[in-house]
Parts: structure tokens; sequence; C-alpha cells
């Protein structure tokens, strides 16, 4: 593997949930620490399967593992982290200042962003020269913090000397608020950071476009900061072995190939690891020191898994709908989970019951709607480009509020709004004048912001005189402010989808618990892409759909009311007939 | 000289997420503040999010968030008694606190007695 040859300390793995960061990490400290370093594994895993891939429990101290010589680990919880973080700035106040308040600023922390920060001060010891790390060759973290996250560190204007002289507008400086140690600490983190004698970034993804146009974005960001030498390993790929009888492992063989044949620019000349896909779960010494070998491993698959699944489809979620006649229809869930393509799918199969239906896609790629616009007599399609709607609120913000600030302020306003919370609110205001269409007819968004950044947005009220603007005096409708239209089950159904893995349907039900926190109750989940949901022959599929089955029934048991389990198809749902296929069932 | 001090609501501190409109009181207010202390003034700001401990450690202000609440934000105090609330001081308000004579008439509007007399 390439990305082992002659590492520096720091290693650092990046890529969104899913794609194999945590095993790849374990399977990297075992092969250096069998190689005579000694190592340090440090997870951020929300699953934090760690402790269960070595067999012993690790918790948040560092812990030896006995099984492996010179190889110890550490488990950082970060959503433990972040809660650790908002005691410290809340906890001196609870009791003292009213309730309302408390909860107000708890809020104010309880985003994404707070996460990344409260994560990376655990990791800032880790980078700093310490007693504590001293002992380590290599230091292994199987997450990176974001190119935001680095470069609101890296800005003069976000620290609190900034704070004290005033400066600003309104020293806004949100999740930073809560870090204690000093600032040349930090300083000296983000340094390591981007140093590339001391650290190394690896990018890891799966053999899929939208996945790999991601992975090109984050890579340039990250080059851009000064993480200049990464390494890119595309995990899971389907070996041409599997595709004999099974006309489903030939389509997903080729759409991978055919992914990597098509890698973006900025990622070709990045050196690149393979990873095959392999029939066993990666759990076990033995399984993860197998998992960057390549010699292909002979996996039968000894689990029977039934060729009909027998779980309720699309279409059984959109009787319900229907029923109703009129209402918006919210789709949610991490990128790339296919909330665009069940969106038209919902869209579509509404409007073949001749129900009136408005869908609002934010599709960058656009040719899934240019298909359907004037396929269907009551089927509008509205589209925006997420980019573009995006870049123009962001210019907004700054000609309107950066206008009065200085040039740190400015600086800092700038990095706040490259936040991921700002895609989100210029997406969803450029969706929320169709909003009110909700009171008569079907309006499907297939994207909408967290809870977290509907409650922020909410709180101020902004969004609500914003939208109220927009109503016409003569408006029938009833709700009084749009929260509380989000959080009527009979107006707003909102749709999780995920997939059926371990790391998705966890970010998942967090992507739950948030919206519950605002008080709105997601209505029912969508399972996508599912292989357990087609029939398949090719044993890894077969070893795949196993796992998912147990996915589905943690689904089905702890998370959601109601489900649908949408299978992977052969080709892509382009046009009206292949999207009612995935919602017919 | 005067201590200013200035209690702020909660601003929306991701920006974006306050909306596009810019809420022109603030706007103003911070021109207003710079200009006071490019004058001399010793004014100080807390954000009930960034430091709720500020908050909460003053007795005034704490009571007055348990009796009005956070919507009744901003508050201002000179020299720890009550100035304002409920909205944030003009120009010619942080001129008389800070004890700045007034540049001309700049908030006033345009008067016959000329700016400093308070004939009219």
């Amino acid at each position: 593997m390439k990305f082992l040859d002659q590492p520096p300390r720091f290693l650092f793995f990046t890529g969104k949930g899913g794609v194999g960061k945590t095993s790849i990490a374990c399977a990297t400290a075992i092969q250096l620490a069998e190689a005579g370093k000694q190592v340090l594994l440090v997870s951020t895993d929300p699953a934090s399967n760690v402790g269960q891939v070595f067999g012993i429990s690790i918790g948040n101290h560092i812990t030896t593992i006995p099984a492996v010589p010179r190889l110890s680990a550490l488990e950082i919880d970060p959503q433990a982290a972040a809660q650790a973080y908002r005691d410290r700035i809340v906890g001196p106040v609870r009791g003292l200042l009213p309730d309302a308040v408390v909860k107000g600023i708890e809020e104010q922390l309880s985003g994404a962003c707070t996460t990344e920060i409260a994560a990376f001060d655990e990791f800032t010891a880790l980078l700093t020269d310490s007693d504590l790390t001293k002992a380590y060759d290599h230091i292994v973290f199987d997450t990176a913090p974001t190119g935001h996250t680095i470069r609101m560190l890296q800005l003069p204007g976000a620290w609190s000397d900034f704070l004290e002289e005033g400066k600003g507008d309104a020293s806004c400086l949100g999740p930073l608020a809560g870090l204690e140690k000093q600032r040349e600490q930090y300083k000296a983190a983000v340094d390591t950071l981007t140093d590339a004698s001391k650290t190394r970034l690896i990018l890891v993804a799966r053999a899929q476009q939208a996945t790999l146009r991601e992975v090109a974005r984050t890579r340039e960001e990250l080059a851009a900061i000064g993480l200049t030498r990464q390494y890119l390993v595309i995990n899971g790929i389907l070996p041409s072995t599997e595709t004999t009888n099974d006309p489903l492992a030939v389509a997903v063989y080729e759409r991978e190939q055919t992914a990597l044949h098509a890698i973006p620019e900025a990622l070709r000349t990045l050196p690149r690891d393979l990873v095959t896909l392999k029939p066993f779960n990666m759990v076990g010494l033995d399984a993860l020191r197998h998992l960057l070998a390549d010699t292909p491993v002979g996996g039968k698959a000894v689990v029977d898994v039934p060729i009909e699944l027998g779980e309720p489809g699309l279409s059984e979620l959109v009787d319900v709908i229907a029923a109703d006649g009129h209402g918006l229809v919210m789709l949610m869930g991490k990128g790339g989970v296919g909330k665009t393509t069940l969106a038209a799918a919902i869209a579509v199969e509404l409007a073949q019951r001749g129900l009136p239906v408005h869908l609002t896609t934010s599709d960058p790629a656009a040719h899934l709607t240019e298909t359907l616009e004037g396929a269907l007599d009551n089927l509008t399609v509205s589209r925006i480009d997420p980019h573009t709607e995006t870049e123009r609120y962001r210019q907004h913000v700054l000609e309107t509020k950066g206008a009065n600030l200085d040039a740190q302020g400015r600086a800092l306003l700038e990095e706040d709004l490259r936040s991921p919370c700002t895609e989100e609110i210029a997406v969803f205001q450029g969706f929320s004048r169709v909003i009110r269409e909700a009171g008569k007819k079907f309006v499907v968004m297939d994207t909408a912001p967290t809870g977290h950044t509907l409650l922020l947005i909410d709180a101020t009220g902004a969004y609500h005189r914003e939208v109220a603007r927009q109503i016409s005096s003569t408006s029938n409708l009833h709700y009084t402010t749009p929260m509380m239209q989000l959080q009527d089950s009979k107006q707003t159904k909102v749709l999780i989808v995920t997939l059926a893995e371990t790391t998705p349907v966890l970010e998942a039900a967090n992507l739950q618990a948030d919206l519950r926190r605002a008080g709105i109750e997601p209505w029912a989940w969508i399972i996508n892409n599912s292989v357990a949901a087609t029939p398949v022959l090719s044993p890894l599929l077969r070893s795949r759909a196993a796992n998912e089955i147990r996915e589905i029934a943690n689904v089905a048991e702890q998370h959601a009311q109601r489900y649908a389990v949408v299978p992977m198809l052969k080709e892509e749902p382009i046009g009206v007939q292949r999207l009612q296929a995935l919602a017919g069932g | 000289m005067k201590i200013i001090q200035v209690y702020d609501p909660a601003l929306c501190c991701s920006t974006g997420v306050c909306g596009v409109d810019v809420d022109q009181q603030l706007v103003n207010f911070s021109a207003d503040l710079e200009w006071a202390k490019q004058n001399g003034a010793q004014i100080v700001r807390f954000n009930l999010a960034q430091q709720p401990l500020e908050f909460a450690n003053n007795l005034l202000v704490r009571g007055f968030l348990e009796r009005s609440g956070q919507e009744a934000l901003p508050l201002i105090l000179v020299d720890g008694e009550f100035a304002l609330a409920g909205r944030y001081p003009n120009r010619a308000e942080l001129a008389r606190w800070a004890g700045i004579a007034e540049a001309a008439a700049e908030t006033k509007p345009a008067s016959a007695c000329g700016s400093a007399s308070k004939c009219c």
C-alpha cells in the first residue's frame, strides 16, 4: 500500500461516514506495530467499535492492546466531547440564569461545528509534543478535522484577544468560546497538521462518482490550507470474480470501474491504493491483517440470505402520504444516500395518482430532473443549484453585514459563511417560497437543514419574518410560524433516508435526535440502495446483504415508526418509468 | 470617564443563520460604538451566548433577565447603573454618557439654535 510507504509520525484518515476509515486505520495501526513501531490509535468513530474489533474495552483513556504488542488505543466520543465543551460554558450559569436563556445558549453550541471544535480540542494535546505522546513513533487518527475547522482556528480574528478588544460584529465566536488551552497550543497543533513532514492525510472513498467528486473537493480545500501531500485509498471495490451469473454484481462492477476511470482531475495525481471488498466483517485481528492485503480471499458466504426480503416498499409509504391530498414532504439525510432520486420517485408516484405535485430539487447534476420537466401534467419541477444559491447568499451577507467590519472581522465572517450550515440555509431559503404551496398541493423537497439549524433560524425569528413577508395577506394558510408547520405531522412529513450500514444508520439516528430537539418527529425512514432487497447470487453481495438485514432490523426496531426498503438498481433510475419502478416496489 | 457596559442578546454567531437581512440597528450601533471609542469612550460589550458568566455574575443584569427575559435585551449600564434597555443607544446618548462633545449635528435634526445649545 502506497499510503504506508515511509509514513510520518501522524496519520489522519478522512472521508464521509461508512467508507471504512476506522477499519483501515486499525489495519494500519496493526501493520505499523507489527513492523516494530510504538503506535497509538485514536478513534472518534461514533460507532466506536474499535474496542469490539480488538476484543477489549477502551474508552477515553489510552489503553494498551494485549493482543498486539506496541499498540495502544484511545477512543474519543465526539458527542461526549461536545457535551463536556458545552458544560464548560453553560455549567457555571445553570441555575443562575433563566432556563430559557440557558437552553438558548446550549442550542447555539449544539451544531456540527461545535462538535468539530470540541473534537479538535481533544486532538490538540495529541498533536503537540507532550509527555503524553512522546513514547509513540506513530499516532493514527481515524477521522480528521474539516478544512472549515482548520481555517477557523487559523484566523487571527477568531481568538479571545480579538474578542476582548471588542472588534468584529459583536464578537461572534460561536463554537470557539469554550476553548481553554493557550492559543499557542492550538497554533502548534494546526501547524503540525499542516506540516507534510509530520502529518500524512489519507482520503478514503468508495468507487462512486458522487463520492469521488466530494473527495476531490475535500482534497482541494485541504491542499489550499497547506496539507499538500495527500494519499487516496478507494475502499470496498467489487472484484470482477464476483460478477459471474449475477446481473446486479455486473452492474455494480461496471459502475465502479467507470467511476474509477472517470476519477476527478484533482485526485488523479494522488498516490492511489485500491482495497477490494472483503467477504468477512472487519472484526478481529485476522480480518484486519487481511484488509490491506491484496490476496483475493476466497470468501464463501456462509449465510443463507432469503431471496425475497419481505420488507415494506416505498409505494406503501406513498399510499399513506397520498391520502392527505396535499402537504409538505421533506427528505433528509447525509449527502450521497439518494435523497434527490427518492424525492423524484415519490413526486412521480404521487403525480401518477392524479395528485398535484411540486418537486423542488437541489440536484447538482440536473440530469435527473431534466427528464421530468414536462413529463407529467400535474408535476412541476423547480431546480436550484446549491452552489449558485450559496454563493449568492454569501455575497449578499458579506455586502450587508460585512460592510462595516474591519479586515479581521470580515475574514471571520467570510469563513463563517463557509460553514456547511450556510449551504443548508441558502438552499432552504431558495425552497422556502414554495413551501406555502403545501396547503393546496404536494411539495416534495429533496433536502432540508438540520434540526439544529432550524432551531437557530426559528429562534432569531428571521426566517419567520422572511417567509411571512412572502405570504400574501390573502393567504388562507393557518399556521402561525413556519416552524409550527414543520412540527405538525399532518402538514409535513419528514422522511429520513439512510443506507443499511452501521455508520450511516448511526448518523441518521443522530439526525433524528436533532430533529426531535426541534420538535419535529420524523414520519418514516427509507433505507436506500439495499442489496438485501434484490436477489443476488454473488457471494460477496450476499454477505453484504446479510449485514444489511441486521441494520434493517435495527432501524425497524429502534429508530423508525415506519420505514421502507428500496432495492439497489442495476441502472440509474432516470426518467419517469424507472423512477416509478423504484417506488412501485 | 464613565464605563459603559453593553449586554447584548445571544446574537446569532453563525451569521448566515440570521438570514440575509441585516438588523440596521446593529449596524448603526457598531458604527456609533466605533465613533465613541475613537473619542475616548470606555465601552465593553458582552454577548449572552459567548460570556454568559458576565450576565450571571452581575446582580442587576441577572435580575433583569429573570424579570423580563432575554427578549428585553440589550441592556446598557453606565458605571454599573441602569441606563437603557430594549434598544441600542444612539450616538447622542453614548456621547452624553461618555462626556463627549457632540460632533456637528449628525444625529440631531438641523437646528437653528446651533448644535451645542439646548434652546430648541
